[in-house]
């Protein structure tokens, strides 16, 4: 199924609603978020991103932090961001504020 | 470590099943048809130790559930201790037994995420299927005062005969609800589903118009809520990875504190199960022997043994191998590979219309 690439403005602020949590297990292997009823294994750039998204700070502001910290292009630290953002979004796993 | 030629995991998930008090009598009803009574449940500080000891283990989500777990007084003293031990905790409720009043209770104990089941769309049928007058008026109730309290929600729909035609009026339900989930859950026969099964069953241009509908819906509803739906087994070419495999990814606790591989383990003939309250959850995960029974894939038969798929579903059910087969090591007849596959054919046909044998003491 092809859904259309997704548009998302810059001032959204992003949380994890209640109910999903990003955690860390040794005996599973790594970083987790945790949600109803499933888990999903997260990977060093999830972490990253998730980890910047307290409610407090919007899209625009988590794509410069990432792309300054990890001195990647901006456009290319973008598109993952909102891909993931979108992805995350449609399952119920993000609120985007 | 290894044993029967599979390096021992960590289990993910827990199902504790708190109480086998309910006051439904659901007849898809996945509990054994001898339940556990009020007088063995184990107490809240040996839930408490329990999911300590899970989460040592690396156990990250308990599911509350029974029975009907809002029947234990000490629900929200649990849930408090699911959430000490650092466990993520899934309430999986009829709702009957809820109060706006102990849900928030709840709520400040930590309970993470709230599960309703509910039994059709029509308000009728799902208080004839629960056996229990006023049952759906108060899940719609209870399930709005989730969405309140600002707790993720999902509604479980168990499908088969009586409610397979109204797929879209039951998603169409759960949106209205506020859920941000909901499962389609097909029947699986086991307890007291397997002793319903003739009346439970549904055809199978029945099955495949549900598995359209589904499709439709998700496309439909894409972002704003999600549709969890395996296709049920018996009308499947594959069977389905069962617990994510024997004493790999999950166990489950009952009310009196045995320890099981899979809710319907104890079908299972000869199988030693061990209890909480003798042995440490460690102990029994590693050693007990109902575990070590089917875990890895040294036990199994032909043709699961040299199958290119038996690391991905296991053989499919041992309790399904059991129950249809009389062999616990056979592959599971679901399996279009397996030589006894023309049996589930024939039970998937038998369906009738019918009265229930409801769930009860």
């Amino acid at each position: 199924m092809d859904t259309p690439p997704r548009q998302l403005s810059g001032s959204v602020c992003p949380r994890l609603p209640r109910g999903v949590r990003l955690t860390h297990s040794e005996a599973q292997g790594g970083w987790i978020l945790l949600a109803p009823e499933r888990v999903f294994k997260a990977d060093g750039i999830t972490v990253e991103i998730l980890k910047r998204c307290t409610g407090e700070t919007n899209l625009n502001a988590i794509v410069d932090d990432l792309a300054r910290t990890f001195a990647a292009p901006r456009e290319r630290i973008h598109a993952d961001v909102v891909n993931l953002l979108g992805s995350l979004a449609d399952k119920k796993l993000l609120e985007l504020g | 470590m290894t044993t029967n030629g599979a390096s021992l995991s960590a289990p993910l998930g827990l199902l504790a099943e708190l109480t086998h008090r309910c006051p439904l009598g659901c007849p898809y009803c996945s509990n054994p048809l001898a339940l556990d009574r009020r007088g063995d449940e184990l107490d809240t500080a040996t839930w408490g130790r329990v999911f300590c000891e899970a989460a040592a283990l690396g156990v990250l989500q308990v599911h509350l559930s029974g029975g009907e777990p809002a029947a234990r007084r000490d629900l929200s003293e649990i849930v408090k201790g699911a959430r000490e031990a650092g466990l993520y905790s899934n309430l999986i409720t009829s709702a009957v037994g809820l109060t706006p009043q102990n849900l928030a209770v709840l709520a400040d104990a930590g309970l993470d995420h709230v599960q309703i089941s509910i039994q059709d769309s029509d308000e009728a049928s799902a208080d004839h299927i629960a056996r229990y007058k006023g049952a759906s008026a108060r899940k719609r109730a209870i399930a709005r005062d989730v969405v309140r309290l600002g707790l993720p929600l999902t509604i479980n729909m168990v499908v088969h005969r009586a409610n397979i035609g109204r797929i879209e009026p039951m998603v169409d339900l759960a949106l209205s609800l506020g859920a941000g989930r909901v499962e389609i859950a097909h029947v699986q026969y086991y307890g007291w589903a397997l002793k319903n099964r003739d009346v439970l069953m549904p055809t199978r241009a029945q099955v495949e118009e549900a598995v359209r509908q589904v499709e439709t819906l998700r496309t439909r509803h894409h972002g704003q809520i999600v549709i969890d739906a395996v296709v049920p087994d018996y009308y499947a070419r594959f069977p389905k990875p069962c617990v994510g495999g024997w004493g790999r990814r999950s166990l489950n606790v009952t009310p009196a504190g045995r320890v099981l591989p899979c809710h319907a383990a104890e079908v299972i003939p000869g199988l030693e199960f061990w209890n909480v309250r003798e042995h440490s959850l460690a102990d029994i995960w590693r050693s007990s022997p109902a575990f070590l029974a089917f875990r890895g894939t040294d036990w199994m038969q032909e043709p699961c043994r040299s199958c290119a798929r038996r690391d991905q579903d296991f053989g499919g059910c041992r309790c399904q191998a059991f129950l249809l087969t009389g062999d616990a090591r056979a592959a599971d007849p679901v399996c279009h590979l397996s030589p006894q596959h023309a049996l589930v054919e024939t039970l998937a046909s038998a369906g009738q219309d019918g009265a229930y044998s409801y769930r009860s003491f």
